[in-house]
């Protein structure tokens, strides 16, 4: 029995995880608070969507232990973990919003499915959210008619429509302009602080982040290399996080995909 | 030699193992979607929405193929009766074509060419965009909110299209046959009323458009909720969707009517 405590939203333990043969996760311990928000950082194909995999209970580890609020997700039924899943929000990295639907249609749709609340009520409560994002003019317009930076603004407004405990974000700021970053970084402070919520963001987007987070983890390898807070980054001498944080081409991540020597190969006929 | 003799075998066993496997995640798809049926059949509001996607937007393209169909056997019915001397049968020839064979087994090829291959690239563009995962996210089972309903859809439109399409090819064959060749009319009408038969006929061609839809409708979304996020995923699931669907229509229709129609003679 995997010990819980009060103060812990989510806690995973020894998790190790693989894709077919492929090690992404090996053994990784993480504990998150009630009202945190905390960056998941490090290279691409690092395991930083795996985690959010898993904390959802979207994906299950072979070995280890993943607790959220109490509730040991791998070993969900179905049904309890669309329950558990009702107090989770997810932010997708390009909104994943319905393109059959408008944008008021998509934030209803939680309300629509979850809840037996009357139409009317649907409305204001829809409107109140589509505010909260600025986007109330917008609520006609379809999916294909937003920019990046709005459809996902509709995309937070719907993921907090239910106001969840948990808020995931799987890279929230890529591919939009340092506007729209700038907003959807505010957004997810004030979204975390005014419903109460804890926050689990991955990213790469390192300038915005550090201004919104508590504590920064870097993975790399399948582990967890770092945990620390955002001032800590800035000024570590770590070369993996310098190279990160740097843009290093070359480094502990290197330039060149492994494989044969580039003589050898140049030689070979 | 023995290398690629190797090789040979290995890719055989890998060919057979993977359509194998293929048809055991199909069942396992099969049986879940069975599962989610209950939930969707609660929500028919969502069926008929896509009983109106598929179903009523295939209604142009049944209707003109039918009376084409109609007006091209009447045609050739014609030119191979009137050397009989019984052109006046023309009627019940063209009905009970349509009726066992052409009319549900043409609608289906077309439904899988017009509708399915829209659904299989639908869902298998969800699945790309990550609309399915938000919606399992949101505790909303993807299988019961857009899978299930495309599939009843299809089953639900597959006999209406079907009646439509033999409908529209006994009018076809009428127009060439009365009107433009002067077979009788009277005698175009009563003989097929005598010889078509309510339940071997009409109710035996409903029955296969069912079957065609079921199985048309299976492969649709199952074709789709497998495809590779990939545009090149989607363009080879919709082009498998067209592909299985007219060979499967084909194939039940072959065991479908040696079941219904031997003996019958």
């Amino acid at each position: 029995m995997t010990s819980f405590h009060e103060s812990e939203m989510i806690a995973l333990k020894d998790v190790c995880f693989s894709y077919a043969d492929r090690p992404i996760l090996n053994g990784i311990d993480l504990t998150i608070k009630r009202g945190e928000i905390i960056a998941i950082m490090g290279g691409s194909g690092g395991g930083k969507t795996t985690l959010l995999g898993l904390i959802s209970g979207r994906l299950k580890p072979q070995t280890g232990s993943v607790l959220v609020k109490g509730l040991e997700v791998p070993n969900l039924r179905q049904s309890e973990l669309y329950g558990l899943r009702r107090k989770i929000g997810m932010l997708f990295q390009f909104g994943a919003l319905f393109t059959d639907l408008n944008v008021f249609d998509n934030v209803a749709f939680p309300y629509r499915e979850q809840t037996n609340l009357p139409e009317e009520m649907i409305r204001t409560l829809v409107l109140l959210k589509l505010e909260a994002v600025g986007l109330r003019s917008a609520k006609n317009l379809m999916p294909a008619e937003l920019s990046g930076g709005m459809a996902r603004r509709v995309a937070l407004a719907r993921a907090v429509a239910l106001d969840p405990a948990v808020m995931l974000y799987d890279e929230p700021f890529t591919g939009l302009d340092p506007i729209s970053v700038g907003i959807i970084g505010r957004l997810i402070k004030r979204l975390n602080r005014a419903l109460g919520m804890t926050s689990v963001i991955v990213t790469h987007d390192l300038n915005e982040t550090l201004r919104l987070v508590d504590r920064v983890v870097v993975l790399s390898q399948g582990k967890i290399h770092r945990d620390m807070a955002p001032e800590e980054i800035r000024s570590t001498d770590d070369p993996f996080i310098r190279q990160f944080a740097d843009g290093l081409p070359d480094g502990p991540v290197p330039f060149h995909y492994p494989g044969r020597d580039y003589w050898s190969e140049l030689m070979d006929q | 030699m023995r290398a690629s003799f190797v090789q040979l075998i290995s890719a055989l066993g890998h060919f057979f193992t993977s359509r194998i496997d293929r048809l055991g995640l199909a069942a396992r798809f099969a049986g879940a979607l069975l599962v989610s049926l209950s939930i969707a059949l609660g929500r028919l509001p969502l069926m008929f929405r896509e009983v109106y996607f598929s179903g009523v937007r295939s209604l142009s393209i049944v209707a003109v193929s039918g009376l084409f169909v109609g007006m091209v056997l009447a045609v050739q019915g014609y030119e191979v009766l009137q050397r009989y001397g019984s052109a006046e049968s023309l009627g019940v020839i063209v009905a009970l074509s349509l009726v066992r064979e052409l009319g549900p087994v043409v609608t289906a090829l077309l439904f899988a060419g017009r509708a399915s291959s829209a659904v299989t690239a639908e869902i298998g563009l969800m699945r790309a965009t990550e609309q399915l995962a938000a919606m399992d996210m949101m505790a909303v089972d993807p299988m019961s909110r857009v899978v299930a309903p495309r599939f009843l859809a299809a089953i639900f439109s597959m006999p209406f299209l079907a009646a439509i399409f033999s409908t529209a090819g006994v009018i076809g064959a009428w127009i060439i046959g009365v009107k433009l060749i002067g077979i009788d009319d009277g005698a175009f009408w009563s003989q097929m009323q005598a010889n078509v038969d309510v339940r071997i006929d009409v109710l035996n061609g409903l029955l296969k458009s069912i079957v065609f839809g079921t199985a048309v409708g299976l492969i649709s979304v199952f074709e789709g909720y497998f495809a590779a996020p990939t545009a090149e995923g989607i363009a080879t699931a919709t082009t498998r969707t067209v592909v299985i669907s007219s060979l499967s229509v084909l194939l039940l229709d072959l065991l479908l009517t040696v079941m219904m129609f031997r003996g019958l003679s």
